[in-house]
């Protein structure tokens, strides 16, 4: 897993709420055995006119050239619904490290984070502050900080994450590296329960 | 201070609790199938580990196979090496499997407690969100996602931030004409389908406790759609006489012993939860959804709320994009409106009770000759169970064929799609945008209302025909 540590970056702003992971990656795509290539396909539905990628759809902000970067900002409850990893796959694929909302739905948040993806939970209030903000301005993630702040109006806040979680992101751990160094705590729980 | 259900079964299987960090738990079950087990075999082969507990895996095919013509080859290419690469994967690291032309094949929550294997006071996972369905016989089950999937396989644990729990209380009696299915639609829609998002659901109170366990799998089966971590139901004598006989349930002595475990799984009457709802049976009516996420559902009989009640802005404009999707308008009812097609399946509602219910509405009776339908036994023996019933000549003779075990059009992966832009009353638990196929406009409902419009082309209250 690839380690997180600063990110100051533009944004794309996807101002819709109950983002679900069937719209993030459709179920026709979850057809592949293996974890690359699924950025092409993220919100596929979204992004096209007619399953056609000669036809992107002008008003969805994948398309709008004027946004980019390396992080996506959400409205409320993002990720809902399956638990496909496949969602957490196809936004590191397109090239996103973090992703913002005011809300989170838990599989996804744990797909994210097994996946060097920092989701990172802001208020209502400060995800309103960024979508006020224009397409050139940037924002920076400070994951050792647990800051997240909004250059041009230096508006800051703090976001929460558990320290172990913290810790393998800082790192690029991930938790199967901690769990297979387990194996004889394991083991030993297995016997005290026969 | 006594415990609550959760905690107890919690408390019994956390190995390790991290410092600053998530608890280790360990897995009892793990429940797994074609479409998010691969990148778990490749990784953990990267690795160069092993399944820790292969005997403690169940696999089967599901989600990407046809549900007519199972005994040839699949034809979508992509599908078939999907398949194929799980009966490879299983065959090379020892994993039973129930794959495709097995008599235990089927929807992974459907045949998990049909054979027994699901028991009470486990932890189980599958890489699917609707796990949560096998804490109907008072397990702590839920979803979880492929990176997760090779941790289990790899130490037989799963970190787990402990979630905070809630209980929604169902007392009273259900009116008629309304199934466990309006139960958990009118508690969706009530909450919203963020509302439990972070907790774990216990679902207790008298309308409950009078189900049986096929109706209290369809309860916590959905638990998943208003973002609950999972759901649960305390296990009782219907629990209890649910799976004593069943293939892999415990025999003999060891049936004694199991069950008086068991008995000791219930919240203690001085327990806490962070949350508690009530609801009182006699207010919910049979319910339908008319969005794009299955919190938005009101009575058959109701209106689509207006859009001056959504006071913010992004609300408002997340509801007319869903009306739009849905071709639908706001303050209208949905009373009378045609559909093309009914979906009846899925592991909400497959199982043997779900085409009981179905057949007893249309026994002596023709279809809509205007309906196409999707009739989708959940597994192997739910498809046996029907024959030996008779049940499929009740379908026969309605003209509705009844085709063979899987996921069907529940997720627009396999074969069995809804053409763009037209209404499916579907008995399954997700009306996503596109979830049943691009441009797919599905109604949620239960098996009587899905019934309802099988034989009237139209959304119809089934009270009506009853
Ligand atoms: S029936 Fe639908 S919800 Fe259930 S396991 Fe299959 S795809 Fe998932």
């Amino acid at each position: 897993m690839q380690s997180l540590q600063k990110l100051t970056s533009r944004f794309v702003p996807l101002r819709i709420e109950n983002v679900d992971t069937d719209q993030i990656i459709p179920a026709r795509f979850l057809k592949a055995t293996t974890k690359i290539g699924f950025g092409k396909n993220l919100f596929r539905d979204w992004r096209y006119e007619n399953d056609d990628e000669t036809k992107p759809k002008a008003d969805f902000v994948l398309n709008q050239p004027q946004y980019g970067g390396e992080i996506l900002v959400a409205a409320k409850n993002f990720g809902c619904g399956s638990s496909r990893e496949h969602a957490a796959w196809s936004i590191q694929d397109y090239g996103f490290k973090v992703v913002v909302s005011s809300f989170f739905a838990d599989i996804f948040k744990n797909n994210a984070l097994n996946n060097g993806v920092l989701p990172v939970t802001v208020s209502d209030a400060f995800l309103q502050e960024i979508f006020a903000v224009g397409a050139d301005d940037t924002l920076t993630v400070d994951l050792e900080a647990q800051t997240i702040t909004i250059n041009t109006t230096g508006s800051s806040e703090k976001f929460e994450i558990n320290s172990y979680k913290k810790t393998c992101l800082l790192n690029g751990y991930d938790d199967i590296d901690y769990l297979l160094n387990m194996k004889a705590e394991i083991e030993a729980f297995e016997q005290s329960k026969k | 201070m006594g415990k609550t259900l959760f905690e107890k079964i919690w408390d019994q299987h956390v190995v390790k609790q991290i410092e600053g960090g998530p608890s280790v738990v360990y897995i009892d079950k793990h429940f797994i199938h074609e479409v998010t087990s691969p990148q778990a075999f490749s990784g953990i082969e990267k690795r160069g580990a092993k399944l820790f507990r292969p005997q403690q895996v169940v696999a089967t095919a599901d989600h990407n196979v046809p549900t007519l013509h199972q005994e040839l080859p699949i034809k979508d290419a992509l599908s078939k090496f999907q398949v194929d690469t799980l009966i490879d994967n299983c065959k090379k690291h020892g994993v039973e499997l129930y794959g495709l032309g097995h008599q235990y094949q089927g929807i992974v929550h459907v045949i998990g407690p049909e054979l027994g294997i699901t028991q009470p006071g486990m932890t189980i996972v599958c890489g699917d969100s609707h796990t949560s369905t096998h804490g109907a016989f008072g397990s702590i089950a839920f979803g979880i996602g492929t990176s997760e999937v090779e941790m289990v396989f790899a130490s037989q644990c799963i970190m787990q931030t402990k979630p905070k729990v809630m209980r929604i209380n169902i007392d009273g009696a259900l009116k008629n004409g309304v199934v466990s299915k309006d139960i958990i639609l009118y508690i969706i829609a009530q909450i919203s389908a963020s509302g439990a998002t972070g907790y774990f659901v216990e679902y207790a109170g008298s309308a409950i406790r009078a189900l049986s366990m096929e109706a209290r799998m369809t309860i916590c089966n959905m638990s998943i759609e208003m973002g609950a971590r999972g759901g649960m139901i305390a296990p009782d004598q219907t629990t209890f006489d649910y799976i004593k006989g069943r293939l892999f349930a415990p025999k003999g002595a060891d049936w004694d012993a199991k069950l008086a475990v068991w008995k000791q799984l219930y919240t203690d009457a001085d327990a806490t939860f962070d949350l508690e709802i009530n609801i009182k049976a006699e207010d919910i009516d049979p319910m339908i959804t008319y969005g794009t996420n299955p919190g938005m559902g009101l009575s058959v009989r109701g209106t689509l709320p207006t859009t001056e009640s959504f006071k913010d802005a992004t609300e408002k404009q997340n509801y007319e994009k869903a009306l739009q999707y849905m071709g639908l308008k706001a303050g209208q009812s949905l009373l009378g409106m045609p559909v093309q097609h009914v979906f009846i399946g899925s592991c909400t509602n497959s199982r043997i009770e779900d085409f009981r219910l179905v057949a007893s509405i249309i026994k002596g009776k023709q279809k809509d000759p205007s309906i196409k339908t999707l009739v989708v036994p959940g597994s192997q023996e739910v498809a046996k169970q029907i024959k030996a019933e008779g049940l499929d000549k009740i379908f026969a003779d309605a003209g509705v064929e009844i085709r063979q075990a899987g996921c069907s059009a529940c997720l627009g992966m396999n074969e069995d799609k809804i053409p763009a832009g037209e209404y499916c009353v579907s008995t399954s638990n997700r009306n996503f945008e596109g979830r049943q196929g691009a441009g797919a406009r599905t109604l949620l409902a239960s098996p009587l209302t899905a019934a309802a419009a099988l034989l009237t082309g139209k959304i119809t209250d089934i009270r009506d025909i009853l």
